[in-house]
């Protein structure tokens, strides 16, 4: 990607060579790419001092940890990856592990499936109310959970989901569906309507057009729904904390939180573990996801 | 293949818009029709209830002796070019022109057959791999038009297809047209509001404004004999002059008085024509192009009127003059060498033989 900006930045310096004023202008344009960079690197530090603070305790033994002379943002020595390995032999980390992975794969299908198709319609079928639902779902995102949860408690129990993993599955998507959707509406509103009129007359159902030209033209917006619904799941600490008291239900969330602290000790070198390799399922999937959406971005310009 | 036929067709879109006003037009088959007319006079809605898009409010549509009021765009067997070209972005071009053809379930090398058939009609063969985004304007409106031709359907509708390329490639890609449908020969509807594009591409032109037909005819049958004061004020360029006008007994003959003392004879096999007009509030019609020089000897029925000219337009070829009878502002196409000078008199010849005498008050030529 920086090269990317590096190449973008730097094209209309070259063009503009041969005019009079081009000291000036790649004057300009050197202070605005020094600017960026700047801003750039102090973002990153900033945004990557946690994590790396994750990594540097996880590499400890907990007597390195407590002890006072030790200073706790240098890297360990000897480092030990002895936490790590604990988790999977000691702890129920791999059964948290697999109740996330569950959850959110059976919540980003749910929720793409139903935005889809719901923006599909909103953005399409025009019929009594559309309007309406279209706003009504935006305003169903602005309800914060924390409201949510409590009344949220009388359906989970009539429907006989409590403590029980699946019902992430049934809340988590009351979270994603309305955000998701309304994303979709935007992609596919941007859609020029003689592109349906095309398909419809080269011979496509309703279902084929969005098949075979809504999704694949819409990509960047889905992957972008698929992103943030992730998120929402893999991350949902607070309906599974309410929710979900079995250690073999809980996700990762609620699951490292309730098993690692014990009252009020901390076991820091196990709870910083956790918390990495829980962090790496996101980095792997937003790092594969992200170059399919900007090549998307830039191959799928609607307008012909 | 098929002709094409519209009864009474009338659309009435929500909110009360008459957006065309009972139509009827018979269109034969192979033929190229175009519908012209100037902006929301309703070209786009008609096309668009032939293609389908657009329920018809009443009357019928009729497409190879079948009536397709009710029939899904899909099975009425036409195909359509959108103005902004409406091809596929994700798919390459040879994808965008076979898609129709796959929802067909069409064998593979058929499909292949009439896309390179295609290809080769429209020169686009060493384009098929690519995607819409690395094509020019014209190249992807070659594409659209590839994805009409490959269907081989009964009738082909253009929707303005030219209007959003520059003037020269519009040039190039009309002469194009004309040679796809001399190749296909598919029945054609074409829409357009630029009267050049309708006259020189139509077998037959349709003249539209506010939601009615004005008249339907072929090119020169409407520039000769425009039927309204609109058809002849929209076809041709620079566009007829009409100036205010009575009919006079003068000395036994019938003239025609413009004011300023400029009177003109009326020919003389239309005084019997004319005669029952003459208490009525008239516009007399004429060409720049039939307001000349007074040496042209190539005419008869010459008529000189002598005018102070305003402006000068030199052409090249030609140079219009401009000049103002009873202060209507009137356009003249004179030889470049006819010494014409802004502010100095000059005799032109006006050739009565192509004038239009029409009504004031219903816009009809008499
Ligand atoms: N979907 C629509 N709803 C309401 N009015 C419309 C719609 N489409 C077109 N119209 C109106 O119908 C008239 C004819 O439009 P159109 O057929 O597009 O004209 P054009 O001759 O420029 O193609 C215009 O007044 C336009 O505003
Ligand atoms: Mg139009």
């Amino acid at each position: 990607m920086n090269t990317t900006v590096a190449a973008a930045v730097s094209e209309p310096v070259s063009r503009a060579a041969p005019s009079r004023w081009r000291p000036s202008l790649s004057r300009s344009r050197k202070w605005a790419l020094w600017g960026a960079y700047a801003g750039l690197i102090l973002f990153a530090v900033f945004f990557l001092i946690p994590p790396y603070y994750m990594l540097v305790t996880s590499l400890k033994t907990s007597q390195q940890i407590a002890a006072i002379e030790g200073n706790p943002w240098a890297l360990p020595w000897p480092p030990t990856v002895s936490n790590w390995l604990a988790l999977f032999t000691d702890t129920q980390f791999p059964i948290f592990f697999r109740n996330s992975v569950i959850a959110t794969i059976c919540t980003v299908a749910i929720s793409m499936a139903i935005s889809i198709l719901a923006a599909f319609s909103l953005s399409r079928m025009r019929f009594w109310g559309s309007a309406t639902l279209a706003t009504g779902v935006f305003l169903c995102y602005l309800i914060p959970e924390t409201l949510l949860f409590i009344p949220l408690f009388q359906v989970v129990g009539f429907l006989g989901l409590m403590d029980s993993m699946w019902v992430m599955v049934l809340v988590f998507p009351t979270l994603s569906v309305p955000f998701c959707t309304w994303i979709m509406i935007g992609y596919f509103q941007s859609i020029p309507k003689e592109l349906d009129e095309a398909a419809l007359i080269d011979g496509a159902s309703r279902l084929q057009l969005l098949l075979k030209i809504f999704i694949p033209v819409a990509m960047p917006g889905i992957i972008a729904a698929t992103i943030f619904a992730f998120t929402v799941s893999w991350a949902g600490f607070l309906y599974p904390l309410a929710y979900i008291f079995s250690f073999d239900q809980m996700p990762l969330t609620v699951g490292i939180a309730s098993t690692m602290i014990k009252a009020d000790v901390f076991q820091w070198h196990m709870i910083m573990s956790a918390a990495l390799l829980a962090a790496l399922p996101p980095l792997v999937v937003y790092a594969f996801l992200m170059d399919y959406y900007i090549a998307g971005l830039t191959a799928g310009a609607t307008k012909g | 293949m098929a002709e094409v036929s519209l009864r009474k067709v009338v659309k009435l879109f929500d909110g009360g818009v008459q957006a065309v006003r009972g139509i009827d037009l018979d269109i034969a088959d192979h033929e190229f029709v175009v519908l012209v007319g100037p902006s929301g006079c309703g070209k786009s809605t008609t096309l668009r209830m032939i293609a389908g898009l657009e329920e018809v409010s009443d009357g019928e549509i009729w497409i190879g002796g079948e009536m397709v009021n009710d029939i899904p765009p899909k099975d009425r067997d036409i195909a359509m070019v959108f103005q902004n070209y409406a091809l596929y972005p994700h798919m390459t071009v040879f994808e965008n022109m076979a898609f129709g053809l796959k929802l067909r379930h069409f064998p593979k090398d058929e499909i292949k057959r009439r896309v390179d058939r295609a290809a080769a009609i429209l020169s686009i063969g060493e384009l098929l791999e690519r995607k819409p985004k690395a094509l020019s304007g014209g190249q992807r409106q070659r594409v659209a038009m590839g994805r009409a031709i490959v269907r081989d359907p009964k009738v082909f509708l253009f929707d303005e297809p030219l209007s959003n390329l520059d003037a020269k490639l519009r040039v190039q890609m009309r002469t194009e047209i004309k040679k796809v449908h001399q190749a296909v020969k598919t029945t054609t509807i074409y829409v357009t509001h630029d009267q050049v594009e309708a006259m020189t591409l139509a077998d037959r032109v349709v003249v539209m404004n506010h939601g009615v037909i004005e008249q339907v005819g072929p090119p020169n049958e409407l520039y000769h004999h425009p039927a309204t004061i609109f058809v002849a004020g929209f076809i041709g360029s620079p566009a007829m002059n009409f100036i205010p006008a009575r009919l006079s007994n003068g000395a036994g003959a019938l003239r025609i008085e413009l004011g300023q003392g400029l009177s003109l004879p009326v020919p003389a096999d239309r005084t019997a024509r004319y005669a029952p007009h003459r208490n009525k509030k008239l516009l007399f019609g004429i060409r720049p192009e039939h307001l000349t020089e007074t040496t042209r000897t190539d005419k008869q029925n010459l008529a000189p009127i002598t005018v102070e000219l305003d402006v000068i337009e030199p052409m090249g070829m030609e140079t219009l003059v401009h000049f103002r009878i009873e202060g209507t502002p009137v356009c003249a196409r004179v030889d470049p060498a006819a010494g014409a000078q802004a502010g100095q008199p000059m005799t032109l010849a006006a050739h009565m033989d192509q004038m239009h005498l029409i009504d004031a008050d219903t816009g009809k030529v008499l």
